[in-house]
């Protein structure tokens, strides 16, 4: 889900009509074949300078997408009602901490730093997924974000595990791992308020629900006619299901999930077409996912000043654990 | 020298998941030295009860086969068949050997 919005935007494509030398086209048909196969590409084997610039963008936004995701949940930890939901929050957020240095550490491999990747983050010149630019308004919608964000997170993150790329596919099949108990969780407490909450709890995981739909569904990205850089991405193993079909899996597997809940998913064009298979649904507003995903969500401004100031603060930890290495470092020692 | 500018190192993560079994590769990540890279280590990578014990490696010490050499280095086995003990056809009475 953290790869929406990654391909957005001019992206290399192969070629780029350069001159490229008697070598390098056998590499690249050896790499053509490899792909076609099916076969992982591993960090030291020859690839094309625009998949390893594609894969560090997408990847490293991924990456950016975990960290900043702690921050809207980071909001409810002094807030969550029972100390067993808080420490359930607690886990949650943590796990993504680890998520996100799972992905950092898959984009090392293709040559760029964790500094070079944080600069980019927190100048704004790299994106995130636009759906941690909403506030998070009450407990519900910590319930909410684990049963719809994270579900459609882990809609797209499944087909992720077989990327071509194998440092990601490693890191994606922990993170789906471990991603399963973030639905559970979000599932379980909206379902505790709805079958055994007052009237106002209800209430307020409807509302919950009445703000996340749109830009849960968002999260898969535009459609894809609108999504031209889909096409080289899967061409080149990434991207292994498109945007709309990734969508239309999500609303078919949560309808019945809703009304497992007894919410109402807030679309009225939402009904089953026998003659598809398929639920039909509403027109999404794409306005607003490209206001959100250009800068001008409810949170951007907020998110990202948070990310900045934690990583400017803590210069003085990363500088005083370093110093105490060097002066204690064990001098070598003749064998 | 300023520290600001100064990564902390990677180190490779190895986690053995009970007794009598070796010590797995699971992933890396970076810390100023092994105290610190063995707790954020246990940290991240045992939440679930995966490990009895971990090894942290500076990734800067691990000496790895170039991909380029693989046929040189990995092909020659293919055919020396007779390394497997299923080459050997024996009686049925002495097969269990």
């Amino acid at each position: 889900m953290y790869t929406q919005a990654m391909d957005l935007g001019p992206q290399p494509t192969e070629g780029g009509g350069k001159e490229i030398s008697a070598d390098e086209k056998r590499l690249q048909l050896q790499f053509d074949a490899r792909i076609d196969a099916g076969d992982f590409i591993e960090a030291k084997d020859w690839m094309p300078e625009n998949f390893r610039k594609t894969l560090i963008r997408q990847i490293s936004q991924h990456a950016h997408s975990e960290i900043v995701g702690m921050l809207p949940e980071g909001n409810w930890v002094t807030r969550a009602p029972t100390l067993k939901r808080k420490a359930i929050l607690l886990a949650k957020i943590q796990d993504e901490g680890g998520h996100g240095l799972y992905l950092y550490a898959a984009a090392e491999t293709l040559g760029i730093s964790r500094d070079q990747m944080l600069d980019a983050l927190h100048s704004g010149r790299a994106k995130y997924s636009s759906i941690f630019n909403y506030p998070t308004l009450t407990w519900a919608d910590m319930g909410v974000i684990g049963w719809l964000v994270d579900g459609a997170a882990i809609m797209n993150q499944v087909p992720l595990c077989r990327c071509s790329y194998a440092p990601y596919a490693r890191a994606m099949v922990r993170i789906c791992r471990e991603e399963s108990f973030h639905q559970r969780q979000g599932f379980d407490a909206l379902l505790t308020m709805m079958t055994q909450g007052t009237a106002q709890q209800r209430a307020m995981v409807q509302d919950a629900v009445n703000r996340w739909w749109w830009p849960s569904l968002m999260m898969f990205g535009p459609p894809d006619v609108d999504s031209p850089n889909s096409a080289q991405s899967m061409r080149w193993g990434i991207k292994r299901i498109s945007n709309d079909d990734l969508r239309q899996k999500f609303i078919d597997a949560t309808v019945p999930q809703s009304e497992v809940l007894g919410v109402q998913l807030p679309d009225p064009d939402l009904k089953w077409n026998e003659a598809r298979g398929h639920y039909d649904f509403g027109l999404i507003d794409w306005k607003e996912f490209w206001q959100v995903v250009g800068g001008d969500g409810p949170c951007n401004r907020e998110r990202l000043a948070a990310r900045v100031s934690a990583w400017e603060d803590g210069a003085w930890v990363r500088q005083a654990a370093m110093a105490y290495a060097d002066k204690h470092t064990e001098p070598q020692r003749a064998s | 020298m300023t520290g600001e500018k100064k990564e902390w190192p990677l180190w490779e993560v190895f986690v053995r998941s009970k007794a009598g079994l070796d010590h797995k590769h699971c992933g890396s990540l970076h810390a100023s030295d092994g105290n610190m890279a063995l707790q954020m280590a246990r940290d991240v990578y045992t939440r679930r009860s995966e490990g009895t014990s971990i090894w942290v490696v500076r990734s800067d010490q691990i000496f790895a086969s170039d991909p380029a050499e693989k046929g040189m280095l990995f092909d020659p086995m293919e055919s020396k068949v007779y390394r497997h003990p299923t080459f050997f056809k024996l009686p049925a009475s002495v097969n269990h050997m």
